[in-house]
């Protein structure tokens, strides 16, 4: 069953209509899946996200949320999908409870009902409930907000770039919160520029530029990267990232954390980087051969 | 004072009522160093760099930048400095070339200097053809790299990067990082805050706040041995789950470094 189905979606903007943000998107999400829509600012993932939650319309194309159409029967959608913006969503100058409040009531629904679904995200905050929600730190908003979006028990839950900005352990206290909803069946489309939260979901979207650039679960996506993948690094990193890019066997070389990853045109090249090693052995350096990660593969798809 | 040291910051505080932001902080930046400034959301960051930039008066301590006092010297240190924000660095409505001419203006730059700078760098970023497009019209990768040759335009000693990459490609933000490293090739010393851990690797040393204090300071291969981490990533795990604060009031950090 799916719980969202896109097809040839088309959105731009400007006068000519010379932005291009969507550039005939299809895919489908099934439900009870957790969807991640990876890419970088500008790839298209809030129009993407707005259009399914009913909040601005394509130019062309089709999609459904739940079998709802999103133009057809917006009003039905509205009911059934939690939408949590990458701007902050609340009312600052409300409490903790009062918001949560407020959006139970705009959804004829109350605390007591759905307390069940958002308990292990509320608990968190529950002691500051009193406290104004511009007052909060970004990692108790984040949980409010949350809190907020499930409040009237979405079947399917939009989360626009929860965790940009915020800090790696917070980051992952969220994705601990997104796996709990998932065990309750809720279907979760959510975006993020950070490559390595990629892993966490069932299945990926890579988006650039208005385009998808591949779309599989985390792991097929790095089993399609084909190219032997090493990392390299030596007591004179600048240098030998210039000294690499020159050689014939390297595909591609950028720099990852403390190494620098090469990209090998074909097997052929291990042999060829093992005696590159051989002649710059002053310069103590290391190589292993590497599994790609999501952000490899990112690179090589945007250069192809 | 050294005058080798770019920044230097001695038991620097800042207290808002009986709330300590930025509690006795202690250290120095070489010249032409990479500094990476790490910490959770609300550890006071912000504030530390604020009060480095002469933006905000410490509430004790003392600190230098450029060689300049904090507290009585500030406008000099604004002069010496250069600053980018994710956010907040050019002007959507004027062109490539009209920011360049903007940054170099307001630094009181003469002519020659603001056209000899502005053609070196368009040809360095090879956006000749874009001089005259306006900003917004530019991807966000462009615009990121446009925004820190601004921040560098009238060659501050030190330049203050917060947050540059920020949702940017993995292509774009490497590209980014070569330009740092060409500026720091010039003398140029960085300070920069970054969620990327991969990216703390690439600075000469790091520092991670917790909770107001500076929590560890070294290499990125020292810190790794010291907390027998895999990589930067668990580094910064270790020591940012100490954090007890992560609940306390502190809106004031999301509303600051908007000017």
């Amino acid at each position: 069953m799916q719980a969202i189905i896109i097809e040839n979606i088309i959105k731009t903007y400007g006068k000519s209509k010379d932005v291009m943000a969507l550039n005939n998107i299809s895919f489908n999400v099934q439900k009870g899946e957790l969807f991640g829509i990876i890419g970088p600012d500008g790839a298209g993932k809030t129009s993407l996200f707005r259009i399914l939650t009913t909040l601005l319309l394509a130019d062309s194309g089709k999609a459904t949320v739940d079998g709802f159409d999103v133009v057809k029967a917006y009003k039905q959608i509205r009911k059934i999908v939690g939408y949590m913006s990458g701007r902050f969503s609340l009312y600052p100058d409300l409490s903790v409870e009062e918001n949560l409040n407020f959006f139970a009531t705009i959804f004829n629904t109350s605390i007591k009902e759905n307390y069940d679904l958002i308990k292990d995200i509320y608990v968190q905050i529950e002691p500051f409930k009193n406290r104004k929600a511009g007052q909060l730190s970004g990692g108790m908003k984040q949980k409010l907000a949350l809190s907020c979006a499930l409040i009237h028990r979405p079947s399917v839950l939009f989360l626009d770039e929860p965790t940009t900005g915020v800090d790696a352990v917070s980051r992952k206290e969220f994705w601990e919160m997104l796996k709990g909803l998932k065990q309750q069946g809720i279907t979760i489309l959510v975006s993020t520029p950070y490559m390595d939260e990629a892993d966490l979901c069932d299945k990926v979207a890579l988006m650039q530029n208005g385009k998808i650039l591949s779309i599989d679960t985390p792991g097929g996506i790095i089993n399609n990267f084909s190219n032997p993948l090493w990392a390299v690094k030596s007591s004179q990193m600048f240098h030998l990232l210039n000294d690499i890019t020159k050689q014939d066997f390297v595909k591609d070389v950028y720099p990852f954390g403390e190494f620098h990853h090469v990209v090998m045109k074909d097997k052929s090249g291990e042999t060829l980087l093992k005696n590159f090693v051989q002649m710059h052995q002053e310069d103590k350096m290391q190589i292993k051969e590497l599994k790609p990660n999501i952000e490899d593969c990112f690179i090589a798809l945007m250069k192809n | 004072m050294n005058n080798n040291y770019a920044i230097t910051a001695n038991n620097l505080t800042k207290r808002f009522g009986d709330f300590v932001a930025v509690d006795n902080i202690s250290f120095e930046v070489s010249k032409g160093e990479i500094f990476g400034f790490l910490g959770a959301n609300g550890a006071g960051k912000t504030t530390a760099m604020r009060m480095l930039c002469g933006l905000s008066l410490p509430s004790s301590g003392t600190a230098t930048v450029a060689g300049f006092d904090v507290y009585k010297q500030n406008e000099k240190i604004k002069r010496s400095i250069g600053y980018m924000s994710q956010k907040f660095s050019l002007y959507d409505d004027l062109t490539v070339k009209e920011n360049m001419q903007f940054y170099g203006g307001i630094y009181g730059k003469s002519d020659a200097f603001i056209i000899k700078k502005t053609a070196f760098i368009l040809n360095h970023l090879h956006l000749e053809k874009e001089a005259n497009v306006l900003v917004k019209a530019l991807p966000l990768g462009w615009k990121q790299k446009l925004a820190f040759s601004g921040a560098i335009f009238h060659e501050p000693e030190i330049v203050f990067l917060d947050e540059p990459t920020g949702g940017v490609d993995p292509v774009t933000r490497r590209e980014f990082w070569n330009m740092i490293y060409q500026a720091s090739d010039l003398g140029i010393t960085i300070f920069v805050t970054t969620h990327y851990m991969d990216e703390a690797e690439y600075c000469n040393r790091v520092s991670i706040m917790v909770d107001g204090r500076i929590e560890a300071l070294d290499t990125p291969s020292k810190l790794k041995s010291t907390y027998n981490a895999a990589s930067m990533d668990d580094v910064f795990l270790k020591l940012a789950r100490k954090a007890v604060r992560a609940c306390r009031l502190n809106n004031w950090h999301e509303t600051i470094f908007s000017f």
